[in-house]
């Protein structure tokens, strides 16, 4: 009985173990850098208006003005919900290509990333 | 003809004089004549014999915002209804030209329904870019406050031998862009218009300016001028306007350009600060940067008698 109890808290404590290595091998694969770049709404512009990424990339808009605004590409592929002050909007640019967007409520307001293999 | 144009230039001149205190601008016989506010308040019409008939405008309420320079656009809102309600003689009808909310939440539209209730008026409205906002792209805006609407929300009405129009400029905005009309707005338009006597008055009133103010910040609209078009053989036409928070005045040929003050922040003048953003002002001044139109029209003259008054006054 009490060798069996003892087996069975190794074994335990070997789940433990590799439990805990796992969960530090997965911080480890999320803490290396997953692709991202961000823009900031200031002023009614997107800062910066033409962002280079390679493809995989996380872009995370975020607004720093008084006033809502949107993000909006022009070929439709993203579309965020309205922004308001200190709101945030991200998209995972999977393709290579030239995206252009702008603020559907202040249409003057334009930016493009660009997405490289 | 052109000697009546000339003098209609010069009086409207002369009255832009007092744009931004309070002003107004009355068009007596193809002359304009202006004085202040506070005697225009409390003189006489003219021809007393004729009942003159007036509107109001207010605009860009922007129900919902709560930031520098204003903490609560509700309340000055309801400062503007009342100072409608205050006013010597009682608007026939008001109408609102856009951002009535600041988000398109239903909250908003509905405390600005509420408080334009109070008034026991008819509203005209039309939106703004803040009205667009619902994951439908407007529809609770048309919903509630454009029933009988066409399109993104344009209409027409006539009130007294003078031919309203509702315009909306905010609707399927273009990259790259200002305000926009669309083709099947103006060829409505081409059709409302159509059949309509040029001596018919024309009030057309829309929320961004069917004029450019400054395109840096977008503000005009980009197929304004197939609008204007239309409306150059009226002999009396006067274009209400929003979105700038501010008062700005001109005149081309028979058409009177003007916008309103908005009733929740002022935005600084084109070009003197990095945005259109919210003009921060001190709280004591900020009653004195918002405002409503009070707009007269009197039997027999082809102009309308724009008066902006602001909040503080």
């Amino acid at each position: 009985m009490t060798r069996g109890f003892k087996t069975l808290s190794l074994q335990a404590a070997a789940l433990v173990a590799s439990a805990l290595m796992m969960s530090t091998v997965s911080a480890m694969t999320r803490a290396a850098p997953a692709p991202a770049a961000a823009v900031t709404i200031e002023n009614f512009t997107f800062n910066a208006p033409i962002v280079t990424v390679k493809r995989g990339t996380t872009v995370t808009w975020t607004n720093g003005d008084d006033i809502p605004h949107t993000v909006v590409a022009k070929d439709g592929s993203f579309k965020s919900k309205v922004l308001d002050t200190g709101e945030r909007f991200t998209f995972t640019f999977a393709k290579v290509g030239q995206f252009g967007y702008f603020c559907s409520l202040h249409p003057h307001m334009t930016g493009t990333i660009v997405v490289k293999a | 003809m052109l000697d009546e144009m000339d003098n209609d230039r010069r009086g409207f001149l002369k009255c832009m004089a007092w744009a931004g205190t309070g002003a107004l601008l009355a068009f007596d016989g193809g002359i304009g004549t202006s004085i202040g506010l506070d005697s225009a308040l409390a003189a006489p019409m003219k021809h007393a014999a004729t009942k003159p008939f007036t509107f109001v405008q207010l605009s860009d309420s922007h129900i919902g915002f709560n930031k520098p320079p204003n903490a609560d656009a509700r309340a000055t809102f309801a400062e503007a209804i009342a100072k409608v309600k205050a006013l010597p003689q009682q608007p026939d009808f008001l109408i609102h030209t856009g951002d009535v909310s600041q988000l398109s939440r239903d909250n908003e539209f509905d405390d600005a329904e509420q408080m334009l209730k109070a008034t026991g008026l008819p509203v005209f409205f039309v939106p703004g870019e803040h009205d667009m906002l619902d994951p439908d792209g407007g529809k609770a805006f048309l919903n509630r406050f454009g029933k009988g609407t066409k399109g993104a929300g344009w209409y027409s009405f006539d009130h007294r031998g003078v031919h309203f129009v509702g315009l909306v400029n905010v609707a399927d905005l273009k990259p790259g862009g200002m305000g926009n009309l669309g083709a099947e707005q103006l060829r409505w338009l081409k059709n409302d218009l159509a059949g309509r006597s040029s001596s018919t008055p024309l009030v057309v009133f829309a929320h961004i300016p069917l004029w450019t103010v400054y395109a840096d910040w977008g503000w005009g609209t980009d197929d304004s001028a197939e609008a204007l078009k239309l409306l150059a053989r009226f002999g009396s036409v006067t274009v209400l306007n929003g979105h700038i928070h501010q008062i700005t005045q001109k005149v081309e040929g028979r058409v009177a350009f003007h916008t309103a003050r908005s009733t929740a922040f002022p935005q600084p003048a084109p070009g003197t600060a990095p945005s259109p953003g919210p003009l921060k002002v001190p709280a004591d001044q900020l009653r004195h940067m918002l405002g409503i139109t009070d707009a007269m029209f009197v039997r027999g003259h082809d102009r309308i008698a724009l008066i902006d008054s602001t909040l503080s006054a």
